[in-house]
C-alpha cells in the first residue's frame, strides 16, 4: 500500500471506527510553532493522550482574516520562529516519531500554498502523510485546481459550509472528500457563548446532503458545548479555547524545569472537553 | 479590454473572490444589487443629484500655469478632486455605495480607512442617510491622522482602533472583513479602494470613473484633443483606476500610476507593490503583493497613510502585465518636495498621496515640451497632512 492510501485512510478510518463505536471525533486545533516548534510536538503528544481523535495543524499567517484575536496572537508568536509549511510538516513527522497515531490535517490560508507551489505542495503533503487540509479563504468557486490535485493526491480538501451558505451547499458538497466542516456561527474563530439560530437545523440540512462525516467548529470551547454538538455531529473542532490554554501556559512551557506542568494542564483541559 | 472583469470577477489572472464561505452569498447579493441599480433610473438620478449638489461635482480641470512654467515642460492640468465635499475623491464611491446600502435596506455600514479620507467620506454619507457607522483604523494611522479621526467622530461615526499586525491600512481592512463576517446579515461594507473580493474592484472603479469621464470631456472642450499623459497616485488604486479607465482604449494617451517608495525601493521601508511585489492572494483577491517567499505579507511604509498598503487593485495588476499603464515609484522626500512646490506655485496644498503624482511629473517634465498636455489627478487636499509634515520635518532636521 502506498503512503498516499495510508494517509488518506488514516482519517477516513478514524471516522469509520468512531462511527462504529457510536462516538464523535474530538478535533483540536493548534498553531504550529506556538510557543515554539519543539513544544508543539510535546503538546501534540499530550493532545492524543487526552483523547484527541484528529488534529488540525494551523500554519501561522501574517493576515489571518478568518481568525479572532486568540489565534491571531498565536500566529504572531509562531511567526517569530519563522514557521513555514515545511516547519509544520517537520512537526508532524516529529510527533509521529514520538508515537502519535491520530490523523493530521493542515489548516492554512491559500497564499502560503500558492507561493509553495501547488504541485510541490501536494507531493510534500503525501510524503509526510497528511490526510487533508482546510483553507478558510478558498471558496468552491476558486478551488477548481486544488480539488483536482487533492483528488489525484488522495489528500482531502475539506470544504467549509456556513449558516449563510443556503443554496450553495449542494455545489460545495459535490465531490467533496474527507469530512464537511460546518461553521457554527457567523464570524471569525474564537470562543463564544451562543451560536447561530437554528444551528442544529443547519447541520442536519448539511447531513442530509452528504454521506461524508460532518464536523462543527468555530466558537466551541466547553465540554457542555462538545456534548451538545456530539448529539448530531460526527466531529467537534475546538480551536481558540485550546490555543488560549496554550497561551496561558506559556510561562510554564518556556521554563525547562516546569514545562511538564504546563503540558499536563493542557492535557487536563482537553481531557475534560471529552468528558 | 473594457469588458473586464469576467463573470468570475477576473482581470486576466487577477481578482476573484478569496474570502471565507460565510461572506460568499453576501458578495453575490451585492453583485446582483450593483447590477440592478446600475440600470435603475431613479438610483442613478439620485446619485447624480448628490454628486452635483452635495459633493459639488463636476470638479474643475484647472490649468496650472505657474507650475507648468516652473517645470518648463508640458502644459499641466490638475483634476481638482480635492475640491469635492470632504476633500478627496473618496466621496464619489462612498456616496454611491452608501446609496446602495440604503436601497438594499441595510441600516449599518462599516469601512476601513488609512489616511482617514475614506473613513470621513463614509461617516459623512452615513450621517446624510441616517445609517449607523463604524470605521476601522489602524492605531498607527490614528496617531498620524488625528484631525480626520476627530472629523469622523464629529460626524457621528465610531472609530474602531485596530491594534493587530502593523496597525495600518492593511490591518484595518482585515478587521473590517472580520467584523463583516460576524455581522454580514445586517451590515453593508463600504470598501474604499479598488481592491478586495469581486465585485468591489469593479464597483469602485465604476463609481470612480466619473473622474476620468469628466477629465476626458473637459480636456476635449479646453484643448480640443486628448492629453499626452495622465498621472495618478496609487495605493490600492481607486483614484487612479477612476481616472485611467475612460482612457484605456485611447492608446495614444500615456497612463502613469505613481506608487509610494517610502525611504526608497532599495530599503525595506517602502510600499512599492508594483515595482517589487509578486503575485499572491491578499484581502480577497489575486493581485501583486509585497510578500516573502513563504507568502507572508510584508509591512509597507510610506509617509502617506493612504498609500501605505502592501497590495494593489487587481485591475491595476492586470494593466501592468499588459503594459497599458506604467507604474513608477516616488519616495517620501520627493513627494514632500512636490507638495511644497504646488503650495508655492499654485496656492494649493495637495494631500501627501496626490503629491506622489506631482513628484513624478517634476521628474518627467523636462523630457516633455510645451506643446504636450499632461493631467495630474489631484486626488485630495493636504490639510489633514499638515501635522505629520511638521513631525517629518522635525525628524529630518
Amino acid at each position: 500500500m502506498s503512503m498516499t492510501d495510508q494517509s488518506q485512510n488514516r482519517m477516513d478510518a478514524t471516522f469509520a471506527r468512531l462511527k462504529e463505536e457510536g462516538k464523535t471525533a474530538l478535533i483540536p486545533f493548534l498553531t504550529v510553532g506556538d510557543p515554539d516548534p519543539q513544544t508543539t510536538i510535546d503538546i501534540i503528544v499530550e493532545l492524543e493522550a487526552a483523547g484527541a481523535d484528529i488534529l488540525e495543524l494551523g500554519v501561522p499567517y501574517s493576515d489571518p482574516l478568518a481568525d479572532g484575536p486568540v489565534i491571531q496572537r498565536a500566529s504572531q508568536r509562531a511567526l517569530t520562529h519563522h514557521v513555514t509549511i515545511n516547519t509544520c510538516l517537520e512537526v508532524a513527522d516529529g510527533a509521529r516519531q514520538r508515537g502519535v497515531e491520530m490523523p493530521f490535517i493542515l489548516f492554512t490560508y491559500y497564499n502560503p500554498i500558492l507561493q509553495f507551489g501547488l504541485e510541490r505542495f501536494f507531493e510534500t503533503m503525501q510524503a509526510h502523510g497528511i490526510s487533508g487540509m482546510i483553507i478558510p479563504d478558498l471558496p468552491v468557486e476558486e478551488s477548481g485546481e486544488m480539488r483536482e490535485r487533492s483528488k489525484a493526491a488522495g489528500v482531502s480538501l475539506i470544504p467549509l459550509v456556513a449558516p449563510t451558505s443556503h443554496d450553495r451547499i449542494a455545489a460545495i458538497l459535490d465531490g467533496a472528500q474527507g469530512f464537511v466542516y460546518c461553521v457554527s456561527s457567523l464570524g471569525v474563530t474564537g470562543e463564544r457563548a451562543s451560536f447561530h439560530n437554528n444551528v442544529e437545523q443547519f447541520i442536519r440540512d448539511v447531513k442530509s446532503n452528504t454521506d461524508l462525516p460532518v464536523a462543527v467548529g468555530f466558537g466551541i470551547s466547553s465540554s457542555e458545548q462538545v456534548r451538545e454538538f456530539s448529539k448530531f455531529c460526527d466531529g467537534v473542532v475546538v480551536g481558540s479555547a485550546i490555543v488560549r490554554q496554550i497561551e496561558s501556559q506559556i510561562p510554564l512551557l518556556t521554563n525547562p524545569e516546569r514545562k511538564i506542568e504546563g503540558l499536563l494542564q493542557i492535557r487536563k483541559f482537553v481531557a475534560e472537553l471529552k468528558e | 479590454m473594457t469588458t473586464l472583469p469576467d463573470a468570475k470577477g477576473r482581470f486576466g489572472d487577477f481578482g476573484g473572490r478569496y474570502v471565507p464561505e460565510t461572506l460568499m452569498n453576501a458578495l453575490i447579493e451585492l453583485e446582483q444589487s450593483y447590477y440592478q441599480y446600475a440600470e435603475d433610473e431613479e438610483f442613478q438620478t439620485e446619485l447624480k443629484y448628490l454628486l452635483k449638489e452635495y459633493s459639488g461635482r463636476e470638479t474643475p480641470l484647472y490649468y496650472a500655469q505657474r507650475l507648468s512654467e516652473e517645470l518648463g515642460g508640458p502644459k499641466i492640468y490638475l483634476k481638482r478632486e480635492d475640491l469635492n465635499h470632504t476633500g478627496a475623491h473618496k466621496i464619489n464611491n462612498a456616496l454611491a455605495q452608501g446609496l446602495l446600502a440604503k436601497r438594499t435596506g441595510k441600516k449599518k455600514v462599516i469601512a476601513e480607512t488609512g489616511a482617514g479620507q475614506h473613513g470621513v467620506a463614509t461617516a459623512t454619507v452615513a450621517a446624510l442617510f441616517g445609517l449607523e457607522c463604524k470605521v476601522f483604523m489602524g492605531e498607527e494611522d490614528i496617531r498620524r491622522q488625528q484631525l480626520n479621526v476627530f472629523r469622523m467622530k464629529l460626524l457621528g461615526a465610531e472609530v474602531v482602533p485596530v491594534t493587530s499586525g502593523t496597525m495600518t491600512l492593511k490591518d484595518a481592512g482585515n478587521e473590517a472583513l472580520r467584523y463583516w463576517v460576524s455581522n454580514v446579515e445586517d451590515t453593508f461594507y463600504i470598501l474604499g479602494s479598488a481592491v478586495g473580493p469581486h465585485p468591489y474592484p469593479m464597483m469602485v472603479r465604476n463609481f470612480q470613473r466619473i473622474i476620468g469621464d469628466e477629465t476626458r470631456r473637459q480636456i476635449l472642450e479646453l484643448e480640443n484633443r486628448l492629453p499626452d499623459t495622465v498621472v495618478a497616485c496609487i495605493g490600492g488604486g481607486s483614484n487612479a483606476i477612476g481616472m485611467f479607465y475612460p482612457f484605456i482604449e485611447d492608446t495614444e494617451v500615456n497612463l502613469i500610476g505613481v506608487e509610494a517608495a517610502g525611504r526608497g525601493i532599495d530599503t525595506p521601508l517602502h510600499a512599492a507593490t508594483m515595482s517589487l511585489g509578486t503575485k499572491g492572494v491578499f484581502q480577497g483577491s489575486m493581485s501583486y503583493l509585497l510578500q516573502d517567499e513563504y507568502g507572508q505579507v510584508q509591512p509597507a511604509h510610506s509617509i502617506s497613510a493612504g498609500l501605505d498598503y502592501p497590495g494593489v487593485g487587481p485591475e491595476h495588476s492586470y494593466l501592468k502585465d499588459i503594459k497599458r499603464v506604467q507604474y513608477v515609484p516616488v519616495t517620501d522626500a520627493e513627494a514632500l518636495d512636490a507638495l511644497k512646490l504646488l503650495c508655492r506655485t499654485e496656492g494649493i496644498i495637495p494631500a501627501l498621496e496626490s503629491s506622489h503624482a506631482i513628484a513624478h511629473v517634476v521628474k518627467m517634465a523636462k523630457d516633455m515640451n510645451s506643446d504636450q498636455l499632461l493631467v495630474i489627478c489631484l486626488s485630495g487636499r493636504g490639510d489633514k497632512d499638515v501635522e505629520s509634515i511638521m513631525q517629518y520635518e522635525e525628524g529630518v532636521q
